[in-house]
């Protein structure tokens, strides 16, 4: 029971784990403590170190910004304005407060607030479901398109919006990366033709896919009415992801090592084969590399992406509050970025655990 | 003629300046039914032959003929074990040989692959490790599925390139025998590539020294007289076995030793002279 849990724990990369649960099962007290202190009281510890340093850091930027609104109003309108500003900001007013790095409390604040928030908008659109559920039965009898909701999203559908975008562009980058990559990889002619339009357009900004896809969708689309910026903000991530599996995949097909192929060869596999019982497993590892790398970087543009694309997803919300430059619009966008760090660092996990499943140590065979 | 021939062959690698003439003027004629066995030091062009010989590469001039045909490509008629084990890592001992049995008996019903894959597992006594990864298996259980993976075919002809050479002498005695057994059983044909001058005594029936390369050729035959099953430990107070062993081991020296003194490189060491430390520390200050 106890190893099979540890077993588990290792395997979805939660072995910092290990030694609560051998503790738990009374198993050598004194060395699991010491583990336990380094494995999880030491980073927890960094966590705190991170937010008193952030704390600290936001109170002096939080007083400096202050100091210079009062002493700016006592140059232009005098003592009595100036006490006025000192009152209102001591008393916390939120209209008077200065815009600078939140805290990490405001943070907190925010995350409940775009929780709560997220609660209204959900009951709301189950309010207008119910409403319109009958006026929808008889719109889609008549042939009609059915009334949708078009209120404002919420943070969580946002997020969800951006999940949903990174998944589709990483499986165009799968889709597309995985099979060329195998066939460049398999000839080396192909290879060297490539390989200078590869490196080309392998370091090209997401920015530019962005602007590249949005000038190809624009003219495909023209008869559709729809949403195209879900579709140029995937295509845009999937074309700039794809490039770390397209060349791993490449490398690790043309990599093969020889052994493999001399038993390939000696057992007189077909081409067939050859190419699924030898070359894909023996380069599965350096596929998944390459994957790995572009769940990442597709995690990472998308930002980017979303932004300009104006797809309604965790990029664009940033850059809304950015522009909107309300009170808690700073630690709104704080809150995001941990939204975006942590989903980033989810990501990877399963990816890893994935790429545990299937790959093998290089030199077992031999 | 014989049912092996390498009838002068050269290989060479490279080509304008950067040529290295591995082999040259290699002969050998092996008969049916025969264990021949070809000694020779590290880097002496041995893989390089095993792969003219299974068809892996082809050589520069000359010409190899398997049963009077020339050698194109490799075939299941000639089964080869491979230096370093080369069995599939992300496959299980069932799969590795599965391959190769389905490679070689294409038309034959998924009960004959099972059962015979099944056969030749028991036969190097792997039955109870049969849906174990090599991963996990030592390194001597990998070389026993590496022979059951090449005799699961049916070769008409063992070409076994060091294949006991990364084993410790126990497991190399047990392997020895088991391959033995095998060959005996079946009256195969059998090529063993070796540097141990013992083990090629003990299995072959003629042992041929290859000098090294650059250049490599094969010397002169050396003939085992010993009658066969032979004993391992009667055979060291054996005087046939002393006789064949010294000769062979002598002209190996030979060998080695016109090796060192054609070498071109010369070591040029500096002329030190050590210095007395001695009464620099007991010096009175």
């Amino acid at each position: 029971m106890k190893d099979s849990i540890i077993k588990v724990l290792r395997f979805i990369g939660l072995g910092f784990f290990e030694p609560v649960v051998r503790l738990a099962n009374g198993e050598d007290s004194k060395k699991n403590t010491i583990e336990i202190l380094k494995k999880i009281v030491a980073p927890l510890a960094s966590i705190l170190l991170f937010i008193g340093v952030w704390y600290t850091g936001a109170k002096s930027l939080y007083n400096t910004e202050a100091n210079y609104k009062i002493e700016k109003t006592l140059k232009d309108q005098g003592q009595a304005e100036a006490d006025k500003v000192k009152a209102c900001i001591e008393s916390g007013d939120p209209s008077c407060q200065p815009n600078t790095l939140p805290s990490p409390a405001q943070v907190w604040a925010s995350y409940k607030v775009l929780l709560a928030d997220h609660k209204v908008i959900s009951a709301d659109k189950e309010a207008f479901k119910e409403k319109t559920a009958a006026l929808n039965e008889k719109r889609i009898a008549q042939g009609k398109d059915p009334i949708t909701y078009t209120g404002r999203p919420s943070f969580v559908d946002q997020i969800k919006t951006s999940i949903k975008t990174v998944f589709a562009g990483f499986l165009l980058a799968l889709l597309i990366a995985t099979p060329i990559g195998i066939i460049i990889g398999l000839s080396e002619t192909l290879r060297t033709s490539f390989n200078w339009l590869i490196q080309i357009l392998k370091p090209v900004s997401p920015v530019v896919w962005l602007l590249l896809v949005f000038m190809i969708v624009k003219t495909l689309t023209k008869d559709s009415t729809g949403d195209t910026s879900f579709v140029i903000s995937f295509i845009s991530v999937g074309l700039c992801s794809m490039w770390a599996t397209l060349v791993n995949t490449a490398m690790g097909v043309s990599t093969v090592d020889k052994d493999y192929l001399n038993v390939a060869k000696v057992l007189k596999l077909g081409t067939f084969q050859k190419i699924f019982k030898v070359i894909l497993p023996a380069s599965l590892p350096l596929i998944f590399t390459g994957l790995r790398i572009t769940l990442s970087v597709a995690w990472m543009v998308l930002i980017a992406i979303e932004l300009l694309a104006q797809s309604p997803g965790l990029g664009s919300f940033v850059w809304e509050e950015f522009q909107n430059g309300a009170m808690d619009s700073n630690s709104k966008i704080i809150v995001a970025m941990f939204v975006i760090g942590i989903i980033g660092f989810l990501l990877d996990r399963i990816m890893l655990t994935i790429q545990k499943f299937i790959s093998f140590d290089k030199n077992e065979g031999i | 003629m014989a049912y092996l021939e390498l009838n002068n062959i050269t290989k060479t690698y490279g080509s304008g300046d950067n040529t290295t003439e591995v082999l040259k003027n290699i002969n050998l004629h092996i008969e049916e039914g025969e264990f021949v066995a070809i000694v020779g030091f590290t880097g002496s062009g041995k893989t390089t032959l095993v792969n003219l010989i299974n068809g892996l590469e082809k050589p520069t001039s000359g010409e190899v003929l398997f049963k009077g045909k020339p050698v194109e490509d490799t075939s299941h008629e000639r089964g080869v074990i491979f230096q370093n084990y080369s069995l599939l890592p992300w496959l299980t001992v069932y799969q590795n040989i599965e391959m190769a049995v389905k490679e070689a008996y294409p038309k034959e019903t998924k009960k004959f692959i099972d059962e015979r894959i099944k056969e030749y597992v028991e036969m190097v006594s792997l039955s109870h490790a049969i849906n174990k990864r090599p991963k996990e298996l030592s390194g001597g259980m990998r070389q026993r599925v590496s022979v059951a993976r090449a005799l699961a075919m049916d070769p008409e002809m063992i070409i076994m390139d060091e294949p006991l050479g990364a084993l410790d002498a126990l497991t190399r005695g047990n392997l020895q025998d088991e391959i033995l057994n095998i060959w005996n059983k079946n009256k195969r044909t059998a090529l063993l590539i070796t540097n141990d001058v013992d083990e090629g005594i003990y299995m072959a029936d003629r042992i041929i020294p290859l000098r090294p390369g650059p250049n490599a050729t094969l010397g002169p035959e050396f003939k085992i007289n010993l009658d066969r099953p032979r004993d391992k430990t009667a055979l060291n107070d054996n005087p046939e076995f002393k006789k064949t062993r010294n000769a062979i081991i002598e002209y190996l020296m030979e060998i080695g030793n016109e090796r060192s003194a054609n070498s071109e490189i010369n070591y040029e060491l500096p002329d030190l002279q050590p210095k007395d430390l001695r009464w620099e520390f007991n010096a009175p200050k």
